[in-house]
């Protein structure tokens, strides 16, 4: 038992050196030092309390965004809408938050948070349905659907919802009441909780509930899964609104706790990283924990190394890109470690755009 | 296999294609100078989404995904204005945006065919990395000095009013397009490579068994048709916009995947699909410039995407348009 | 002439876990029909690919025309002269007979495909082998007969000296069978070879000079037809005595379990797959439906299960009508259903054999409460199953694909039959097992007969049908052609009704 952990996480811990390795040589060639650079990256994102809180904000999301990836994967779905779904739940919560006044907390933020949650269900569900009855392919759909949700949130908080105090020409919402704002509990921000608790309650519903056998089966053989009286269509529509409502979530702690606000042009690409925590993860949901606190890390600790070393803070990207390549291409790392292929870890997708 | 269509969907398509030439006719009477700037901008959204859907139609012909076609554009863009930027020349830019698209092509066949990773996978890793590189890589200061390329009217064909215009006072890189349109079809539907990527997408068993390598031409055609996604960077920095920015690809790489769809797959129906969301994009500028209906601009922005998602769900459900056989699976000898 | 037109020589071939050949010699001599005879497993297909150059032998050589070669791919053994004519064909369905026929071999005109020079060629070689067909027809629009044609066709405009036919016979009528058997004689005339691998023993004994019996990777058998019978085959390819029909009581039939008045189910491409069926299926007895499959024997299943719902007709089981119920429903029902492609829709290879052992009844007490499943009760039940169907498995929570066709198949019919089933639908239900495996379903099924279940047996296995049956439905293009009792059915008979012959 222990010795299939140490195989499950060997593959992307290796593919994280790799990619920190590549990064070095990256900053090499912009003429900066690697331990200088990957030393302010850990101290700014453990270095002291304020760091860790960052980290565990940066987290927050990309667990949402790995959960939301993940979830729809399971059910055979690639769900790439979490940008959008995102910036859904971001504003819609936020939209709730700073509209409504007079409600004490323990209402008011909930009904925020589940304003966004509904929104990104829709969001999410809208590309399942599609996929269920015509059989559009929720990659196409779900990218589409995020350049939509990036202009319909930029005209929201642009127009009817826009924070027009002061001299504010931004596109940004209002801050949002404090009754609608997520508080810490101590160092630790009820935020990051909050994801932890939905990643367990992900974990939990897949492997231990007959919905979530249901999902499992038409993930792997959906003619199976047909034969035994399982509806796909509702599954795959259902699964793409759970993994929408995830996202969405992500947004909302955003807005809410982070920012206290929806600012268009903010959390542009948090959405696409849930793919590489996904991934990283393996589509485990409790896997998507360790993986979004290392990718939380990195970027809490990204503007400090650009400080002191230098670099800019894309690298990041750079090098999630280079350990999303070795993960999904596991044979290079198997290779290295003189592993045994096994077909069945291989995560695997695979169809054409139309009904299959 | 050449695509044949069924009498009545002849006969739909010409009656469109009629009632479509008569409404130009009667904006252009009402504004020329609008119209032509609106039917131009069209062949210039499509020159892009073209060389897409030709890029990603090779693949999948052949059997294999490509999502990546958009962190092709992005990529190659970078590369072709950086190239041309340093060297100051337009064809050496153009050639290392083409070199770039086909070194990302190489690199989707090695995840894709060689490592058989799976294919949307594959080409996702090629999109994040895109990003992150040109996004590291970015430097603000660099401009393309010699500007971009300019339109070469092709003699007296150029002066004919409104199509003489559109089609044919255009840059060199949209008549490069338009010519590898019949090349591409002459290629896919005549030759013999054709034909045998045309068998490895719908029974790669059956290739196989008459000797034909599967997985080498998979290999070969998906880096060969990365070049034609370069292609379609260099275009995009060195003769639509004339400089780079950041993601400035803006997911026209995923429109081409619905253009090519939509196109069933042949260069003639996609570049007919392409000038039809061509069409949309450059209403939406014509739109944003002369504020004619007092539509937000975000509106009038989503209107390609809006326009995507229903295409690509009523091709769905027409049914015609069917995938080749063998798409997105591995494929595995014996 | 050569001597020897192909031949394996001490051809070892392993694979990881499996011996699949073992010290293997054949020799296939001009103008001779060698029947390769073996159960599923027993190392036909891979010797097969070993003489098409699919597969480099560990040890051993491949002799061509009496010459040694070391094969380096199938176009290497299509070059020397060797054709094969795979069981699922390997053709392009939307390329033109023509195309599929010159696929990798294309003649050529300033650099471009010529599909004149193609077509006149290929009509010239049906012409002379007498195999008519339309070269420019697409093949996903011909009868599987024809497909086969085209694949006979791709080997000999490849100047194939040896024709090797894998199971060819499975998707024909007996007539279709035997005219293709005509056809390979007189294609033995020109002095080409034939290797012909089977599993039909009947087939074996009526056409081939020689017969070679593989079982476990090793020849454990060289005969002719004149020296040996059905039973002396089956002994060979299974090592004891086989009973090759199992004993079957007279049937008492009861109440009407299932009947199907005027039904009517369109298939995927919207086209009409049955017309107008009609028929009733008692309890304590077994409808034997007779097809070559292709004629609506998929939309009939689907239909009674739930998973197709028809356009026209009224469909009961057991009184009440169902016709449009969900699988969910019918199974409620007391209905049970052996899928006819097991990999596809009787199991899920990766969850394990306790998960698969509840695949369709999850939903149910005791298996979860509320939507909570009960993991220890689905771990008993498995565990049930296992035991008394027999199923090899180290444990249950091994995945299923660890298991064999064989037992994956007993552990499907294991976790229908755990319920009390007044309706069972068996569709292919031995198909591609061992004759072990196939003895112990066929006794379980007629179990359930005589405990009173209704049994609908759908197959394409003439034998199976006769062998089980107490009725007999024909289903022919949509349509049930006839129905008779067992007692007054034979061979010749159902074969004509098979092909539409009605008298």
């Amino acid at each position: 038992m222990s010795r299939s952990i140490l195989r499950t996480v060997a593959i992307p811990l290796v593919a994280v050196v790799l990619g920190l390795l590549i990064g070095a040589v990256l900053i090499l060639s912009q003429n900066a030092s690697p331990s200088t650079a990957y030393t302010a990256l850990l101290v700014g994102g453990l270095g002291d309390a304020d760091a860790v809180l960052r980290t565990l904000q940066k987290a927050t999301p990309l667990i949402f965004g790995g959960l939301a990836v993940a979830f729809a994967f399971k059910a055979g779905m690639f769900n790439i809408g979490g940008q959008g779904q995102l910036l859904i739940g971001a504003v819609f919560a936020a939209g709730v938050g700073f509209g409504i006044d007079g409600l004490p907390m323990v209402i008011h933020l909930p009904l925020a948070l589940l304003a966004g949650a509904i929104a990104g269900a829709i969001w999410g569900g809208l590309a399942g349905t599609l996929k269920a009855t015509t059989g559009a392919h929720e990659v196409i759909v779900t990218i589409m659907l995020n350049f939509v949700a990036g202009n319909l949130t930029d005209w929201l908080s642009a127009n009817p919802w826009k924070d027009n105090s002061g001299n504010n020409i931004v596109a940004r919402t209002p801050l949002v009441e404090d009754s609608a704002t997520i508080p810490t509990l101590g160092a630790v921000p009820v935020g990051f909780l909050l994801a932890v608790a939905a990643a367990a309650t992900c974990w939990l519903v897949l492997e231990r509930t007959t919905y979530g056998f249901e999902v499992r089966s038409v993930g792997h053989n959906r003619n199976a899964a047909r034969y035994s009286g399982i509806k796909v269509g509702w599954i795959m529509g259902s699964t793409m609104a759970v993994a929408g409502m995830l996202a969405a979530l992500g947004g909302a702690v955003e807005s809410l706790g982070v920012d206290g606000r929806f600012e268009a042009g903010v959390n542009v690409g948090l959405g696409f990283e849930g793919i590489t925590i996904a991934l990283l993860a393996r589509a485990n949901p409790l896997g998507v924990i360790p993986a979004a606190l290392l990718v939380g890390l990195m970027e809490a600790g990204a503007s400090r190394m650009q400080f002191k070393a230098g670099v800019a803070p894309e690298l990041i990207d750079v090098i999630q890109a280079l350990i999303l390549f070795f993960v999904a291409a596991p044979i290079i790392i198997r290779w290295l470690l003189r592993m045994r292929q096994d077909t069945s870890e291989q995560l695997q997708l695979g169809a054409g755009w139309g009904k299959s | 296999m050449g695509e044949v269509m069924k009498p009545q969907q002849r006969q739909l398509l010409y009656a469109g294609l009629t009632v479509m030439l008569v409404i130009i006719w009667i904006f252009y009477s009402a504004n020329g100078p609008q119209t032509t700037a609106v039917l131009a901008g069209t062949v210039r959204a499509a020159t892009l989404l073209a060389l897409g859907a030709m890029c990603g139609m090779i693949g999948e012909r052949s059997g294999v995904v490509n999502i990546g076609i958009e962190g092709q554009f992005l990529l190659s863009a970078f590369a072709a204005f950086t190239i041309a930027s340093m060297t100051g020349s337009l064809f050496m830019g153009t050639v290392a945006g083409i070199g770039m698209g086909l070194m990302m092509g190489w690199l989707l066949a090695a995840m894709a065919v060689g490592l058989k990773v799976d294919q949307i996978i594959a080409g996702t890793v090629l999109n994040i990395a895109a990003l992150g590189l040109t996004s590291f890589f970015y430097d603000r200061s660099r401009s393309l000095g010699i500007g971009k390329y300019t339109n070469i009217d092709l003699g007296p064909l150029a002066d004919i009013p409104l199509v003489g215009t559109v089609f044919f006072s255009r840059p060199p890189l949209t008549y490069l397009t338009m010519a590898l349109l019949v090349v591409v079809h002459i290629a896919l539907f005549r030759s013999v490579w054709g034909m045998r990527t045309r068998a490895i997408g719908e029974h790669p068993g059956a290739a196989d068994t008459v000797g034909i390598d599967v997985l080498r031409l998979r290999y070969l055609n998906v880096t060969l048709a990365g070049g034609l996604a370069g292609l379609g960077g260099a275009y995009l920095a060195l003769e639509a916009v004339g400089t780079f920015s950041r993601a400035m690809s803006g997911g026209r790489g995923f429109l081409a995947l619905a253009v090519m769809i939509f196109g069933r797959r042949t260069p003639f129906g996609a570049y007919a699909a392409a000038l039809f969301f061509g069409f949309t994009t450059a209403l939406q500028n014509q739109f944003q410039l002369n504020n004619t209906f007092d539509i937000p601009p975000q509106f009038v922005g989503m209107l390609p995407f809006v326009v995507t998602i229903v295409v690509v769900a009523l091709s769905g459900l027409v049914g015609s348009m069917r995938d080749p056989a063998a798409l997105g699976q591995n494929y595995e000898k014996g | 002439m050569s001597e020897v037109l192909l031949a394996a020589q001490n051809v070892t071939k392993q694979f990881p876990g499996v011996l699949a050949n073992d010290d293997v010699s054949i020799r296939l001599r001009p103008g001779r029909i060698l029947a390769l005879l073996g159960e599923n497993g027993a190392g036909k297909s891979t010797l097969v690919n070993v003489l098409f150059g699919m597969y480099r032998p560990d040890s051993g050589q491949v002799v061509i025309k009496d010459e040694t070669v070391d094969l380096h791919g199938p176009d290497d053994a299509i070059s020397r002269g060797i054709g094969m004519v795979h069981q699922h064909f390997q053709l392009v369905p939307p390329m033109r007979v023509v195309e599929n026929i010159v696929l990798g071999d294309e003649p050529t005109k300033r650099g471009l495909v010529d599909l004149d020079e193609a077509r006149n060629r290929v009509v010239e070689l049906s012409e002379r082998y007498g195999l008519e067909i339309d070269p420019d027809a697409l093949v996903e629009d011909l009868p599987v007969g024809m497909q086969q044609r085209v694949e006979i066709l791709k080997a000999l405009y490849r100047n194939a000296d040896v024709l090797i036919m894998d199971e060819p016979t499975g998707v024909l009528t007996p007539q279709e069978a035997d005219h293709l058997l005509g056809v390979l004689r007189e294609l033995t005339e020109t002095g080409l070879g034939i290797v012909f691998i089977t599993h039909k023993l009947r087939e074996v004994l009526a056409i081939a000079d020689d017969i070679v019996v593989l079982r476990n990777g090793k020849v454990v058998g060289e005969t002719t037809p004149s020296q040996t019978s059905e039973s002396g085959l089956a002994e060979m390819m299974v090592g004891r005595s086989v009973v090759l029909q199992v004993e079957k009581s007279v049937a008492t039939p009861g109440e009407v379990v299932l009947k199907v008045n005027q039904l009517e189910v369109n298939d995927d491409r919207g086209q009409i797959a049955l017309d107008g069926l009609n028929f009733e299926v008692r309890a304590g007895e077994i409808l034997g439906v007779a097809g070559v499959e292709g004629n609506g024997q998929r939309e009939l299943v689907e239909a009674i299960t739930g998973l197709r719902h028809p356009s026209v007709g009224v469909m009961e089981i057991d009184g009440e009508q169902l016709t449009s119920g969900s699988p969910r429903q019918i199974t409620k029902k007391g209905v049970a259903h052996i899928p006819e492609d097991r990999e596809k829709h009787g199991v899920v290879a990766v969850y394990s054999v306790a998960e698969n052992s509840i695949l369709n009844r999850y939903h149910r007490r005791p298996f979860s409460i509320r939507g909570i499943l009960r993991r220890d009760v689905i771990r008993g039940h498995a565990q049930d199953v296992v035991d008394e169907f027999d199923v090899r498995t180290p444990n249950v929570l091994v995945p299923a694909s660890s298991l064999s066709g064989g037992n994956k198949q007993k552990l499907i019919v294991g976790r229908e039959f755990s319920d009390e089933i007044k309706l069972l639908i068996a569709a292919q239900p031995t198909r591609g097992i061992d004759i072990g495996a196939i003895e112990f379903i066929h006794r379980r099924i007629l179990e359930q007969r005589d405990k009173g279940t209704a049994v609908l047996l759908v197959s394409a296995e003439l034998d199976e049908i006769l062998g089980l049956s107490d009725r007999i439905a024909v289903l022919y293009d949509g349509k049930i052609m006839d129905v008779i009792d067992a007692q007054d059915a034979d061979r010749e008979k159902i074969g004509l009704l098979m092909a539409g012959i009605t008298d």
